[in-house]
């Protein structure tokens, strides 16, 4: 059962990325702007346009283009970057690693103060001490994650300046790399002191794009959490002599936790939207600072990547968080 | 018949409870009673007649809109009543447990029943995992249940109502607690279940020498399994007594009602009638007088 949903899951993933495809394709072309534009100095001449468009192939009819651009694609080439002159697949593989640690980070960081926080907040239950993290939480529900990020550079970097304000890792650190994965890798080979560093500048970036979902967290499995502490199996056990804690932990948190992981995975997705901005805010060598570079200088090939990797990002989460809950749930399972 | 020897198991003494969301109105009114050591007391009465707020005194889940308003209840020499929520923990799930009424709603559905069996005896008994999981094993031949192992290995929704009720029998009785609350353990099932849970639960509290409190709207139900009985009407005892005793020679006209509003298998052409108004209208104002009573009691 299990396989016949990945692979019809997989089936329609293919259909969306084609639509994802085609529209950010004539997207680009019919908005105004071109990469010839871009590059090309004020004064050129029409025929000095005309051979430049011709050479990146954008004189041909859409159609063509088209093809041209998909067939690269099943042959697994996705283009070159006409500002970075590298092919497409190789600049999003430099930068794609710094992205998936940063994200992974904050989907943790996000996922463990939520759940905590809404976990609190049920032990709390009818005390002034649930009341406290309601106002709270209503306050961080209002507040977009580039908020946050000004927020933080304002107490972190400008009042108390104790974190480092841009970049992944120190310079003079980034030495003897054998993958992207600069966290991960320092982590596994021991260099903790590197792995401080690189922390020490994904702390803000990563607040900032935790902090908005943490807070829907809050608000959800806190409500899930209080509806199932009601019902007779917690009740039961509440008279076999359990705890408060033991409670909430080993018969609610399973039975309530549905709902939050299906509204985390949507979320997540914004939360991967939300680094375009968060990334150019920090100067983080992400695929989201990419993507704005990429717009800036029409640089389609590389936009047409970027956005079929999002498109592809966002599908497998989405994989991802249904196969979590249907392992979840017992009935899914046997249904 | 096995009527209280020395001390009893269970005493509510003067037990009254108010509800606040209702203008105070009483939901108990000074109810006594006893349930002795190795007996089976019924608490009957329709909904409404406080039965499961008794219960639920016990066990300390009073809902909040609920208060006690005095009285006692003593267990072991102590009073329930004026435990601290620690100690009362210490005593739920080791001394007292509950069979609840609907078992399709009393198991995890996302826990093993296995999980759910061995999890109190790890906790109240001391067993080690493996120790519990042999107990539950038993525990379950016990109910008779045919294959154990399969059963261990299931969640709630693979099981049927009468096999859930089962499990959850097998785990109030293998807490070896020394009363157990029975909240209408077989409204929630269908006849001919009905009748295998009832001797099942008199068979195993025989054979742990169980103290039972067994909660009932249904005099025919109680007629099969206890010892005494104790017939509520909102909230006050209106007859108290041997099962056979009270069921023969009912001495309150309400409790005459009640069997007469009971069915009858064996003469289907009787039974079923409604309570007379003349019986209510009496008892509301036997009521009545019980509560101006009460009240100059408590001024005076």
């Amino acid at each position: 059962m299990l396989l016949a949903v990945i692979a019809n899951r997989a089936a329609m993933a293919l259909v969306t990325l084609a639509g994802v495809a085609v529209v950010v394709f004539i997207l680009l072309r019919v908005v105004p702007g071109d990469p010839v534009a871009m590059m090309i100095s004020p004064g050129a001449s029409a025929a000095d346009i005309a051979a430049l468009k011709a050479h990146y192939g954008l004189d041909a009819p859409l159609l063509v283009q088209f093809g041209i651009w998909t067939k690269g694609i099943v042959e697994g080439d996705f283009g070159t970057s006409i500002t970075l002159h590298r092919h497409v697949t190789s600049v999003l593989a430099d930068r794609l690693p710094a992205t998936i640690e940063l994200a992974v980070m904050a989907l943790f960081v996000a996922v463990t103060l939520g759940g905590g926080i809404a976990i609190v907040g049920t032990l709390l239950r009818r005390t002034p001490g649930e009341a406290v993290i309601d106002g709270l939480n209503s306050v961080m529900l209002a507040v977009p994650d580039f908020i946050w990020a000004l927020a933080l550079v304002l107490l972190f970097a400008v009042a108390l300046p104790v974190l480092p304000l841009t970049g992944q890792i120190d310079p003079a650190l980034a030495e003897g790399f054998s993958t992207r994965f600069y966290l991960t890798e320092s982590v596994l080979t021991g260099r903790f002191a590197v792995a401080g560093n690189i922390l020490s500048h994904m702390i803000m970036p990563t607040l900032a794009l935790a902090l908005p979902l943490a807070a829907v967290i809050v608000r959800l499995l806190k409500q899930s959490l209080k509806e199932a502490m009601l019902q007779d199996y917690v009740l039961l056990a509440r008279i076999k002599g359990f705890g408060e804690l033991r409670l909430v932990l080993q018969e609610a948190l399973r039975n309530a936790i549905g709902p939050t992981l299906a509204l985390t995975g949507v979320q997540f997705t914004f939360l991967i939207g939300g680094t375009v901005i968060v990334e150019r805010i920090f100067a983080y060598p992400g695929i989201g600072n990419l993507a704005i570079d990429a717009i800036i200088n029409r640089d389609f090939p590389l936009i047409q990547g970027l956005v079929l990797l999002f498109g592809l990002i966002f599908i497998l989460i989405n994989i991802g968080i249904d196969l979590t809950v249907a392992a979840l749930k017992p009935r899914l399972r046997h249904a | 018949m096995t009527a209280p020897k020395t001390m009893p198991r269970l005493a509510i003494e003067d037990l009254s409870a108010i509800s606040l969301r209702d203008g105070n109105r009483p939901i108990l009114r000074r109810v006594s009673l006893d349930v002795g050591l190795g007996e089976v007391h019924g608490l009957v009465g329709e909904s409404g007649a406080g039965k499961s707020t008794i219960a639920k005194a016990i066990l300390g889940i009073i809902p909040s809109q609920v208060r006690i308003a005095g009285g006692k209840i003593g267990f072991e020499g102590r009073d329930l009543l004026t435990l601290s929520g620690s100690a009362l923990r210490a005593v739920l799930g080791r001394d007292i447990a509950l069979v609840p009424q609907d078992p399709t709603t009393a198991l995890n559905p996302s826990r093993r029943i296995d999980a759910q069996m061995t999890d109190g005896l790890r906790l109240k008994r001391g067993l080690s995992a493996k120790e519990a999981r042999l107990r539950a094993h038993s525990l379950l031949e016990e109910v008779q249940i045919r294959d154990p192992d399969r059963v261990l290995a299931s969640y709630p929704h693979q099981l049927s109502g009468g096999m859930r009720q089962r499990v959850l029998i097998a785990a109030a009785f293998g807490l070896e607690p020394k009363l157990v609350i029975a909240d209408e353990p077989t409204t929630a099932l269908d006849v001919t279940v009905q009748k295998q849970i009832l001797r099942l639960i008199r068979a195993l509290q025989e054979r742990h020498g169980t103290s039972v409190l067994f909660v009932s709207h249904d005099l025919g139900v109680v007629a099969k399994i206890c010892d005494r009985v104790t017939v509520l009407y909102m909230g006050k005892v209106v007859e108290q007594g041997a099962t056979a005793a009270v069921l023969a020679a009912p001495r309150h006209a309400y409790t005459k009602a009640l069997l007469a509003a009971n069915p009858r298998y064996d003469r289907p052409d009787t039974g079923l009638e409604p309570t007379p108004p003349e019986v209510i209208t009496a008892l509301r104002a036997e009521i009545a007088a019980f509560d101006a009573g009460s009240g100059e009691a408590r001024d005076g």
